[in-house]
Parts: structure tokens; C-alpha cells; sequence
């Protein structure tokens, strides 16, 4: 299990959370996923053999949030 | 965003000029270009299969086109676009606080290696390294300062404005800002472990934790929502009034009341951080404004917790004289009241010489060493008693006296005879009495104290700090017992303590509040608020934040929830469109996040009466360096 902190843009909508931690959590592999919305960081506990920290950051920018580091 | 607002000031020309054709294009290119962006986004989350806001918008703008409703299009998906523009903007300055800390936390270090200054990124130091910090710098790690001299301010971490003098051997802290020394040191603590680093952290995890108004507010909308949405279509469908539909569809979202509950708290929790006062989180806060009973521990919270000399009583031999002959004696002592008497010598800046021999433990009572060829007892009374040393009446009535005031007194005796007397106090924080004072004036019904002292100690103490009750010779269980008491009479409590020996009743607190955060990991884990500094002075300001933050929390609660009925009213009674109605939604959201900003300053900005009482320690507090330096 890995725990990676992903810096986001800004988030504006709390709306947000739901969309991106719901998205996160279905995926396999993915054990916690939390988004904190006023650092705009997402907190994710993870399977590093089941999905990489890569796959992570690219299902969050599809769902139209851009990836800081 | 620009070609939006430069279309909408087009249509306002329009508007009042000819050709309606005209109009009606630019208004359908305005709807489509600002409305593309929200239905990307919504579009995004329908493919994740979620549900959104932009997804109602996106709807009731294709909607108002499909009716020839352009206008309402238009203006409804600019006023979207530009509400999220402007909340963006503004919830930035409630999350101001914490930026402002994390924008301290240094990026370089100067460490030294084979003899050569190399500068490196922050993260790349490893404990251990040898880090040097030139006079104005920020210290990039937490360590030990093995030579150089310098005042520091310590803000970054306390709140506490008033530099520090640090120098060989003392602890200094990440970000902290070492004013006018050169200073050399080990690196202890690197990256994410440092003191800094956990505040941060623990910060950012507080401001997520929700609030009990902030969860009634998130189930409210859970049912408004798509309660509205079902009451749009039933609407829609018996009167077939499209144009009414989507106009509910407009209202359903939960904007305001979503937002109004956690702005407030990330602004206080901000505010609280930038003032070295760390509270975990938004139940902790509406907890803490709650709070009607005080319960402090003694040693280390109250006092110093570290024995003092207070008085020297000499029989026939010079003051100087006999803290030379005590100190030389105990140099070698391993208790506490002989470390203060060796201390206190240091202080006057005393030459020990002498080295004592044949030094003997009396458990209990002292100890008897051989100096100068004479022979030594220092210790109490009993011990002396049992050396069969004589104690003249004087000298009897003195260490009375000293016991009564709440002193240790311990006997000096050369040769059998008494030469005299050294009283050993804890000594009160010199923060506490006003402090106290303070909380009282702020609406704390009780100060009690808890302590393991006996009874005449620590009726010393309460006297002098006007506790209201105070109960002495507890264990540490005992003290959880009485919290668990005193929240079973209904009060609401808060047991300050120093989070280490104190730990098990701050976790049985309603608000368990430790001081000196500093010192470690497990104060930080207990306690639900910090006061990273190891002074109490933080603690009425800490309530009153409490309290101004559950007021904002409370005055945006009213005000979603009025907007929200007057949303309903309005377009139940045909007087709020699809254009009015996404107005009046942005602009109470709006309206909510300036009033939690008003927090970020606090204690300026406040309403009511109150804040004309504002006290010379909020004045204080609000002149810090890290604020007003970060403010401009």
C-alpha cells in the first residue's frame, strides 16, 4: 500500500470532491482516495501493483482537473 | 471568460437599439461560447458516470435555446462562468492563512561539505548534514545549533512574535527566521518530518474535517437537490410550462449551501494557524466556542515546571557564601531541588571549586558529603532530625513560614550547625495571571486546577491565580476521573495541559488543549488544540476565534437557507426567472465566502459590539510580523 498527495489547480466547486473521490474510488487498486478541497490536494491510499501513481493522476485530469505535480 | 463579458456589454447595445435578428444571433453566440466550457465539464462527468451542477445548467441553457428563450441562455451561462470566476478568486483569500505559512517554508539550504558552502534544494538535505544559516535567513531544517548565536523569531511556528535567543545546544525549527546571528547546524529532521512540516499537514487535514452544522447543511442538500429536480419535471409536465421547469432546474443547485459551513472553518482554522494555535478541525471549533469550564494541570502548565530558587537564608556566613558551599555539595546530585540550588549558583555566575567527597544518598531526605574537610548535610527537616543536627528555633520557624507560602525549604548544615536556608518553588508563568483574567472576561464560568502537589502547594498557587477550585494530591488517574465528572455535571470542559503526562485526560476532555507543541509527536496526536508556543497566553484568543468562527458559520447557514426559500417563493409565485434566479444563486455565494473571509482578518472586521472591546492582547496578536509583512 502507497499513499501519494497530488497537488491539483485550484478547486473552486466542493461539487468537485464527490466527482473526482467517487471516480477514484471504483478504480481497482484504489483503497482510499480523499480529496482535500482547500489545499486542492487529493490524498490517495493505494495498490502499487494494481495501478500506478501515473494511471491516478491521468483519471483525474480526464475528469477535467489539471495535475500540478 | 473575456469574450463573454465583451458579448454581454454588445447585447446590452443591442438591447436597446433596432434589429431584432441581429440580437438574437450575437445572444445565441454569447449562450454558446460560454456555455461550451460548462458543458465540457459536465459532459466529463456524465462519462465518469457522475452527476453535477454543470450538468443542470448545461440542460436548462439547451433547454431555454430549444424554447427561442436566447436571453435567458445567455445570460444565465455568463453569470455561471463568472460566479465560479469570482468564487475561485475569493475562496483563495479564505484559504489566505494557510498559503501565506506554507509560501515560509524555505527552498534552499547552505550546507557544508568537505569544507566547501554549497547551496542545495531543501529536500535534498539528509539529518545529519551540516547546515549553516546566515544572519536574516530562514533555517530550511529542524536540528541542534552546534555554534554561532542568534535571536530568532520563532512565528513561523508559535505565532510568538518576540525573538528567541538561540545558541549551542538549542533546538531550532523549520521556517523560522534567524534575525541577526550566524548559526551552524546538525540537521535532526528533514522534509515532511519537521515540526513545520506536521503543522502543515495537520492543518490541511483539519480544514477537511467536517463541522456538525457543515454535515446537517451536506444532508439538507442531498435531499434539495434532486428533490427540486423531480419537482421541476412533475411541474414541467403538468403545466407543461417548459420555461418554468428549468427554472427550477436553475435553483437546485446547492451552491451556497454547500459551501457556507466550510469556508468559515478553513478561514478560522487559518487565522488560528498563522497565530500558533492549531485546532484540528470543524468540530473541534464549534467544541471549543462550547466551552464553559477551564480545567488546568499545575506543573508545567500553570507554573513553569521547573523548580526555582526563591529565597536564600543565610546564618552567619555571606548569601554568596552559602550558595558556593550548597552548590559545590549538590554538583554531584542528581535530584531536581539540587540541580535548582546548582542552577541558581550558575545564574550569579558563582565559581564552583571545591569538589565534595564521600557523598552519601539519604533517600527521601538529602544528601551528606565531606567538603573542605567539613562535613555536609543538605536536605529537610526529618533527615537533619535523624542526624541528630540541632535546628535553632529561628531557623524551625523560618522553614515553616517558607512551607506555608508553598516553598520547599532545605536545610544547609556544616559541621552540625544550621548556616542556612534555600526555598525551592515552582515558580507561576508570568503569562498566567492575566491570561486567567482574560478568560474569565471572555465567558469561562469555572477555572479549576488539578494537580499531584499536596494540598498547601497548591493552595498557593490557586490563591494567587484566583482559580475558582482546585483539587491537589491526584494521580494522573484521578485527574481523568474528575474531568469525566465534571462533564457529567454538564459542563462543557477543556483540560489545558503540557500533552505529555497529562495526555490520557486531554484525550477524556470535551476540548483537550495541550501547550508547547513543539515538544512532541504525541501532543500533537491527543490534543484537539495545540498552542504551539510554551506560553498560555494564546488561549483567550483561541476562544474568541472559536466563537467568531461559529458566529460566521451560523450568519452563513441563515443566509443560504433564507436564500434558498426565497428562491422557491420566487418562483412559485412567477417572480424569479431563469436569469434572476442564477443571479440571486451566485451572488449568495458569494455573499457567504466575503463573510468568511472577514475571518482571515480577524480580529479586525468584526460585527457587532463586541468588536469595540477589542483588548490590547488582539491588538497584539493582530500586529504580529506575519501579518501585517503578508497582508500588503
Amino acid at each position: 500500500m502507497k499513499t501519494i498527495r497530488i497537488q491539483l489547480e485550484t478547486l473552486t466547486c466542493p461539487s468537485c470532491i464527490n466527482k473526482i473521490e467517487s471516480v477514484l474510488n471504483k478504480q481497482n487498486g484504489v483503497k482510499e482516495a480523499k480529496v482535500m478541497f482547500n489545499s486542492s490536494k487529493v490524498k490517495i491510499t493505494y495498490d502499487s501493483e494494481k495501478i500506478t501513481s501515473e494511471a491516478l493522476a491521468e483519471i483525474i485530469e480526464k475528469l477535467g482537473y489539471p495535475v500540478l505535480s | 471568460m473575456v469574450s463573454g463579458s465583451l458579448l454581454l456589454s454588445a447585447l446590452l447595445i443591442y438591447l436597446f437599439n433596432l434589429s431584432d435578428f441581429a440580437r438574437e444571433i450575437i445572444l445565441i453566440i454569447a449562450a454558446v461560447i460560454a456555455g461550451v466550457p460548462i458543458a465540457i465539464k459536465a459532459f466529463q462527468a456524465v462519462r465518469m458516470k457522475t452527476f453535477s451542477i454543470d450538468l443542470l445548467v448545461t440542460i436548462a441553457v439547451i433547454g431555454a435555446m430549444i424554447i427561442g428563450e436566447f436571453t435567458e441562455a445567455a445570460v444565465v451561462s455568463f453569470l455561471f462562468l463568472f460566479g465560479d470566476y469570482l468564487e475561485g478568486r475569493t475562496l483563495q483569500k479564505t484559504r489566505a492563512s494557510l498559503k501565506s505559512l506554507i509560501d515560509m517554508a524555505p527552498l534552499e539550504a547552505v550546507i557544508l561539505k568537505n569544507g566547501n558552502q554549497v547551496v542545495i534544494p531543501v529536500d535534498e538535505v539528509k539529518v545529519g548534514d551540516h547546515v549553516i544559516v546566515r544572519p536574516g535567513g530562514r533555517i530550511p531544517v529542524d536540528g541542534k545549533v552546534i555554534s554561532g548565536q542568534s535571536s530568532v523569531n520563532e512565528a513561523a511556528i508559535t505565532g510568538e512574535s518576540v525573538p528567541v535567543n538561540k545558541t549551542k545546544g538549542d533546538r531550532v525549527f523549520t521556517s523560522t527566521v534567524s534575525d541577526n546571528g550566524y548559526l551552524e547546524i546538525i540537521a535532526e529532521k528533514v522534509g515532511d518530518d519537521t515540526t513545520f512540516s506536521k503543522i502543515i499537514e495537520l492543518v490541511e487535514e483539519a480544514q477537511e474535517t467536517k463541522a456538525k452544522t457543515q454535515k446537517f447543511m451536506e444532508r439538507f442538500a442531498a435531499y434539495y437537490t434532486p428533490g427540486i429536480l423531480i419537482f421541476s419535471v412533475i411541474v414541467g409536465l403538468i403545466t407543461l410550462n417548459a420555461h418554468l421547469a428549468l427554472t427550477f432546474l436553475v435553483i437546485a443547485c446547492p451552491g451556497a449551501l454547500v459551501i457556507s459551513v466550510p469556508v468559515s472553518i478553513v478561514a478560522g482554522i487559518g487565522n488560528g494557524a498563522k497565530n500558533g494555535i492549531l485546532i484540528k478541525g470543524g468540530d473541534k471549533m464549534e467544541n471549543l466556542a462550547q466551552i464553559n469550564t477551564l480545567v488546568f494541570d499545575k506543573t508545567g502548565t500553570l507554573t513553569k515546571g521547573k523548580p526555582e530558587v526563591t529565597d536564600i537564608k543565610p546564618y552567619g556566613i555571606s548569601e554568596k557564601e552559602l550558595l558556593k558551599l550548597a552548590a559545590e555539595v549538590e554538583v554531584t546530585s542528581e535530584h531536581h531541588l539540587g540541580k535548582t540550588i546548582v542552577q541558581k549558583a550558575k545564574e550569579n555566575k558563582i565559581e564552583l571549586e571545591a569538589q565534595p567527597s564521600d557523598v552519601e544518598i539519604m533517600k527521601g531526605h538529602g544528601l551528606k558529603a565531606l567538603l573542605n574537610y567539613s562535613e555536609f548535610y543538605i536536605g529537610n527537616k526529618s533527615g537533619a532530625e535523624k542526624l541528630e543536627i540541632l535546628i535553632p528555633e529561628t531557623a524551625s520557624s523560618y522553614m515553616l513560614q517558607q512551607q506555608e507560602k508553598g516553598n520547599t525549604a532545605v536545610v544547609v548544615v556544616r559541621d552540625n550547625q544550621v548556616i542556612g536556608i534555600i526555598s525551592i518553588a515552582d515558580q507561576i508563568r508570568e503569562e498566567a495571571p492575566a491570561t486567567l483574567n482574560e478568560l474569565k472576561e471572555a465567558g469561562i464560568a469555572d477555572l479549576i486546577m488539578l494537580t499531584g502537589d499536596n494540598e498547601q502547594m497548591a493552595q498557593k498557587v490557586a490563591r494567587q491565580l484566583g482559580m475558582d477550585r482546585v483539587y491537589s494530591e491526584l494521580l494522573p488517574e484521578d485527574k481523568v476521573h474528575k474531568v469525566s465528572e465534571l462533564k457529567a455535571s454538564g459542563r462543557k470542559v477543556a483540560m489545558v495541559g503540557d500533552g505529555i503526562n497529562d495526555a490520557p485526560a486531554i484525550a477524556t476532555a470535551d476540548v483537550g488543549i495541550a501547550i508547547g507543541g513543539t515538544a512532541t509527536d504525541v501532543t500533537m496526536q491527543t490534543a484537539d488544540v495545540i498552542l504551539m508556543s510554551e506560553k498560555l497566553d494564546k488561549l483567550p484568543y483561541a476562544l474568541k476565534l472559536a466563537k467568531a468562527t461559529v458566529r460566521n458559520m451560523k450568519q452563513n447557514t441563515y443566509l443560504a437557507l433564507i436564500t434558498v426559500a426565497l428562491l422557491l417563493l420566487g418562483v412559485l409565485t412567477d417572480h424569479i426567472h431563469l436569469a434572476s434566479g442564477m443571479l440571486i444563486h451566485e451572488i449568495s455565494v458569494i455573499a457567504v465566502i466575503l463573510n468568511a473571509v472577514r475571518l482571515v482578518r480577524y480580529p479586525k472586521l468584526q460585527f457587532g459590539f463586541k468588536s469595540f472591546k477589542m483588548k490590547k492582547s488582539d491588538a497584539k496578536v493582530n500586529y504580529a510580523p506575519s501579518w501585517s509583512s503578508r497582508n500588503k
